[in-house]
């Protein structure tokens, strides 16, 4: 189709040339320009409340409730110092072990019951398997309000309320349609062959995950439990509704900066910083399967 | 939109399944002999899934149709409907379903534009791509609650807020100053939401971009084909289907908005979603018969966007297993 349009060979060249590089994603130069100073432009108005947010942390509390804003006041430590309970003495700690208790755990839970049911889905898939898939699924379509309320009155009967093993257990249910369907798109890039070997082999269901399938698709293990590992941390309906003193997690100790008091700024930008790096460097380190993970394992 | 077509999702999951099979001898081997060995190891997790999410559920509908208040566990009773007739006439609760609504559409179409937009930009090449990919991601990693707290004290505040201050550099002494969550509680919600939810609409339509096949796009240059023509007749049609899929996910997770109502309003000014009333309702409150009735309504509305979900998440699955 295209040859009988094609003008001279030497011309045809060329335009293939150009249009390979707007297949790599290149347009024309001037173009580029234009789109990187735009791109430019929106990543930073997108970017700069992170950094404000950064900015003040480090910033003295007088400085940082400034009108208009003092950007170049000098850096001090005294938001974190102040937020790790300098002068009031409420230490952020037991929040943030606890969150990372629900998280951790729970993630290692997920990824222990996601392998051996992707497992199911996909290399020797069960009959029924799409439909498995597609209740999966179905789950992390259910709100969590919709079964918020018996999870807190069957808590309060059974004296869960504040305890972050229960926590912990629903972080698990909560992220495991999403661990099943990364994991499962992992596991179906896996040649046959490979399972056939071991089966000839003799090797047990075991032994085939232990030596085949962990090996291969580590890394998108690790991509996953890190997805699952910020949606835990990041939770806070569940977390706020179920526990409060002993139990509660990072999040819930951040609620109790909503109302103003005083000059506090540096101290809730520092905060912030404090809670969500876990988050940053999470998100950062499965960069590249972040999209497959928040998509379900839909996009690659 | 996919409304025309009414291919049930059976259907398609079956033809899906269907694709699956020219991988053949060996896994028809395994299915008749083995059956069990074959769904042992989903049943831990298809247990634990159904015991934390379908049995609570059940329960919450079981409620729902139940007068109890835990103020007064003497008038505990099951069968009334007053709960549902409470739902939809109360006007603070109809409000509550209205904003919900309100707040879905808009966060999700602007955040949906925006993503277009900023993922063409993206895919092209230029000076510090890679910085502003990660400038774009990180909105999506500030946790929820901090990213609220951020907005309301950091921003919003009329006195020392970031928008006010750039006022008053750009406007002198005499500048207006805004107190943006009591004057626009609506918008300063929405205006968060969007700005955290389109880096993740980014991503998404940013992988669709890439997955465009590359011969097609040389082809249509050969054509001669201009740039509003590839990307009207080429770029579109293949992404109609990333835009579904980023619009459905992202309607699913803004329904749920618990975080961002909580910190910045408390859900005051008119700005209570179903799924904080449905927090107040049974923290507050009490009333758990309600509560019950409200998380159903909210389960309904998720419902509605889910079928349109699963039938987007099935197109793209059929592909991948074809």
């Amino acid at each position: 189709m295209t040859t009988a349009l094609a003008p001279e060979p030497s011309k045809l060249a060329e335009k293939r040339k150009k249009s390979s590089e707007r297949g790599r994603g290149l347009g024309s130069r001037r173009g580029n320009v234009i789109a990187g100073i735009a791109a430019w432009a929106i990543g930073i108005l997108f970017v700069f409340p992170v950094f404000f947010m950064v900015l003040t942390s480090l910033h003295s509390e007088p400085n940082a409730s400034t009108n208009p804003p003092s950007f170049f006041a000098p850096l001090t430590l005294q938001g974190y110092q102040e937020f790790f309970g300098a002068s009031s003495g409420a230490s952020p700690w037991p929040p943030l072990i606890n969150s990372a208790t629900a998280s951790i755990i729970s993630t290692i839970l997920v990824i222990l019951l996601a392998i051996p049911a992707a497992y199911a889905l996909s290399v020797k898939p069960i009959k029924k398997w799409t439909d498995a898939m597609f209740f999966f699924l179905s789950t992390k379509m259910l709100p969590a309000v919709a079964g918020l309320l018996p999870l807190y009155i069957f808590a309060k009967y059974l004296g869960l309320l504040d305890n972050i093993n229960y926590l912990l257990i629903l972080y698990t249910a909560m992220n495991l349609p999403i661990a099943v369907w990364m994991m499962r798109s992992f596991l179906a890039d896996i040649p046959v062959e490979l399972f056939e070997a071991a089966a000839v082999d003799g090797a047990g269901l075991i032994r085939t995950l232990r030596s085949i399938i962990v090996p291969i698709i580590s890394p998108g293990i690790a991509a996953t439990a890190l997805i699952c590992f910020i949606f835990a941390w990041n939770e806070l309906l569940l977390a706020n509704t179920l526990t409060s003193v002993i139990a509660g997690t990072a999040p819930v100790f951040l609620t109790s900066f909503v109302t103003s008091q005083g000059l506090f700024l540096a101290k809730v930008c520092a905060a912030a910083t404090v809670v969500s790096l876990p988050v940053i460097i999470a998100g950062f380190a499965a960069q590249d399967k972040l999209v497959q993970g928040l998509s379900l394992g839909a996009v690659k | 939109m996919a409304t025309a077509t009414t291919t049930p999702l059976e259907t398609e999951t079956a033809k899906a399944a269907k694709k699956k099979e020219p991988k053949p001898s060996f896994s028809e081997r395994w299915m008749n002999k083995q059956g069990w060995t074959r769904r042992f190891p989903l049943l831990p997790a298809l247990v634990f899934t159904i015991i934390l999410t379908q049995i609570p559920f059940v329960a919450t509908l079981i409620i729902s149709f139940m007068n109890w208040q835990a103020n007064y566990p003497n008038e505990i009773a099951f069968g009334t409907l007053n709960n549902y007739v409470t739902v939809f006439t109360d006007p603070a609760l109809r409000s509550s379903v209205f904003f919900t609504i309100v707040l879905t559409v808009t966060v999700v179409i602007v955040s949906l534009a925006l993503g277009l937009g900023i993922s063409l930009l993206l895919n092209r090449s230029f000076f510090g791509r890679g910085i502003v990919r990660t400038f774009m991601i990180a909105p999506f990693l500030i946790v929820p609650v901090a990213a609220a707290l951020l907005w309301k004290h950091a921003i919003y505040n009329p006195v020392y807020g970031l928008l006010n201050g750039i006022l008053t550099i750009l406007g002198g002494q005499n500048a207006p100053q805004p107190d943006w969550i009591t004057d626009f509680p609506r918008l300063a919600i929405e205006a968060q939401l969007i700005w955290y939810w389109t880096p993740f609409m980014t991503l998404i339509l940013l992988a669709g971009l890439q997955s465009r096949p590359g011969d097609v796009l040389e082809a249509a240059s050969v054509d001669g084909a201009n740039p509003w023509q590839t990307f009207r007749w080429i770029t579109m049609p293949h992404m109609r289907r990333y835009l579904e899929l980023g619009g459905l996910l992202g309607s699913i997770y803004v329904v749920q908005t618990f975080d961002t109502v909580f910190v910045m309003t408390a859900g005051s000014l008119g700005t209570a979603n179903l799924p904080f009333t449905v927090y107040e309702t049974l923290y507050s409150a009490q009333d758990y018969g309600l509560a019950s009735a409200q998380g159903v309504v909210v389960v309904i509305f998720s419902i509605a966007i889910a079928t349109f979900l699963l039938r987007t998440v099935s197109t793209l699955f059929e592909e991948e297993t074809r």
